[in-house]
């Protein structure tokens, strides 16, 4: 590279020389024909034909064309182009994320009224169960109480028929031992009378029938 | 070129492809004439427009691919501007956008075979360094005054130095059209010519494979090169462009 611009400085030394010497060539003579062949012999003697200075003043014209109009229409119509296209879409952008905000702000409220209406819809039906407990409850005792008298009715009322019953088959079992004792008594020669067989048969019947 | 000797064997003129010719008839090359200068040129912001007027044409939200190069290449020069040179240097950044996009464009399209490299030769590369130079040195002294000179005068220095370190730095500051230019120009004459002189030993039918696989190689260096210099010169520009911004050290 170094060596590369060296050798560009010491060929420019004699591209100079060949453009003097070209310079006056076509100063002196007018025919173009030789103008070009000189102009053709410096390029092919310069070696370098970027140190070609005759070609100088075209370069720097066109390209001085070429960056007027690159830079008009570049700064013009491609650069405000381009910035409003980033700053719209920089606009979608920010929009699209304060509507996802917004949205997620409005899903959160959301969520939040229906835990809270299952909250509520929950501890409203607690409390009609406790009310229906209650009530059920309630009724239940009553029913168990109004049994509970007519089992005890009813158990009195048994209790009474069986007295009854008993005492009757207690005074069934005296007649019973009266008339046999009278006829064991009347069958042996014996003649009892009603009042000694009856006391007898009492007198038995404490020890057996109580 | 006729006059050329044509007599068999090996040539190699790998520096033909940088003359400059006229476009129509084989003239004088006068200020005026088209040129294959010319036609690059031509090409090179017809290609640039292309790209940012023609690709954004949709303004789309969602853009398509010509569209996001576009972006691109205007957020990369955005963002260098903005990073480098601070805020107040987004006042210049049509023309350093202009500066990229004509760089990077002529450096690409200058490596299409048969094509003309603009950017390899100093005349074009030396205006564009110099038309950076003069820019930035307006601007300082318009903004800063003479303030300006404090670039020159370092302030953090002790006093013995500063005037050493003044001398050394009014230097630096005039070689940089200069390093600015010929950084462009040489890498693009060197790479171009590197190229050409492998094509030429492809003549050769024994180093014929080899050849060919270092201008392949050397392409694709060279498409790296031409961006990365074109990013470069860009770069600076920023640089220099925070210089006269803000001179103080």
């Amino acid at each position: 590279m170094f060596s590369l611009l060296q050798e560009a400085a010491h060929t420019a030394v004699e591209t100079t020389e060949g453009v003097v010497v070209h310079d006056e060539a076509a100063h002196g003579a007018d025919a173009a024909t030789h103008g070009v062949d000189a102009a053709g012999h410096a390029a092919e003697a310069a070696g370098l034909p970027q140190l070609d200075i005759a070609t100088f003043g075209n370069q720097i014209f066109w390209l001085v064309v070429t960056l007027v109009v690159l830079y008009l229409v570049l700064s013009r119509i491609a650069l405000p182009r381009i910035a409003s296209v980033l700053s719209d879409r920089q606009g979608a952008v920010t929009g699209d994320l304060m509507a996802a905000e917004e949205f997620k702000q409005k899903a959160k409220e959301a969520e939040a009224a229906y835990d809270k209406a299952l909250a509520d819809a929950r501890s409203e039906a607690q409390a009609i169960v406790a009310q229906n407990r209650a009530e059920i409850q309630a009724e239940l005792d009553a029913a168990i109480a109004k049994a509970d008298a007519e089992i005890s009715a009813r158990t009195a009322e048994s209790e009474a028929r069986i007295r009854e019953i008993r005492a009757s088959a207690d005074e069934s079992a005296r007649e019973v031992a009266r008339d046999v004792t009278a006829q064991l008594v009347a069958s042996f020669g014996g003649n009892a009378d009603d009042a000694a067989v009856s006391a007898a048969v009492e007198d038995r019947m404490k020890g057996a029938v109580q | 070129m006729a006059t050329e000797a044509t007599g068999g064997g090996l040539e190699f003129h790998p520096m033909d492809q940088f003359i400059v010719k006229p476009l129509f008839g084989a003239g004088e090359v006068h200020w005026y004439t088209p040129t294959n200068v010319t036609l690059w040129l031509a090409l090179t912001a017809l290609a640039a427009i292309a790209l940012l007027v023609l690709g954004t044409r949709g303004r789309a939200i969602v853009p398509n691919r010509a569209q996001s190069m576009a972006e691109m290449a205007y957020g990369l020069v955005y963002k260098m501007i903005e990073d480098i040179s601070g805020k107040d240097g987004l006042r210049y950044f049509p023309y350093v956008l202009t500066l990229f996009m004509f760089v990077v464009f002529a450096n690409l399209l200058g490596l299409l075979p048969m094509a003309f490299t603009v950017t390899s030769h100093i005349a074009v590369t030396g205006v564009l360094a110099m038309a950076v130079f003069l820019g930035v040195t307006a601007i300082g002294f318009i903004k800063n005054g003479t303030h300006f000179l404090d670039l020159f005068w370092v302030r953090s220095a002790p006093l013995a130095v500063r005037p050493i370190l003044a001398v050394i730095e009014v230097i630096s500051y005039f070689v940089r059209p200069l390093s600015l230019s010929i950084r462009l120009a040489g890498n693009m004459i060197a790479g171009h010519a590197v190229i050409k002189v492998f094509a030429g030993f492809a003549a050769i039918a024994a180093v014929a494979p080899v050849a060919i696989i270092a201008v392949v190689g050397m392409y694709a260096f060279e498409v790296l090169v031409a961006f990365v210099q074109a990013y470069v010169f860009t770069i600076l520009t920023c640089v220099y462009l925070k210089d006269a911004l803000h001179p103080s050290h």
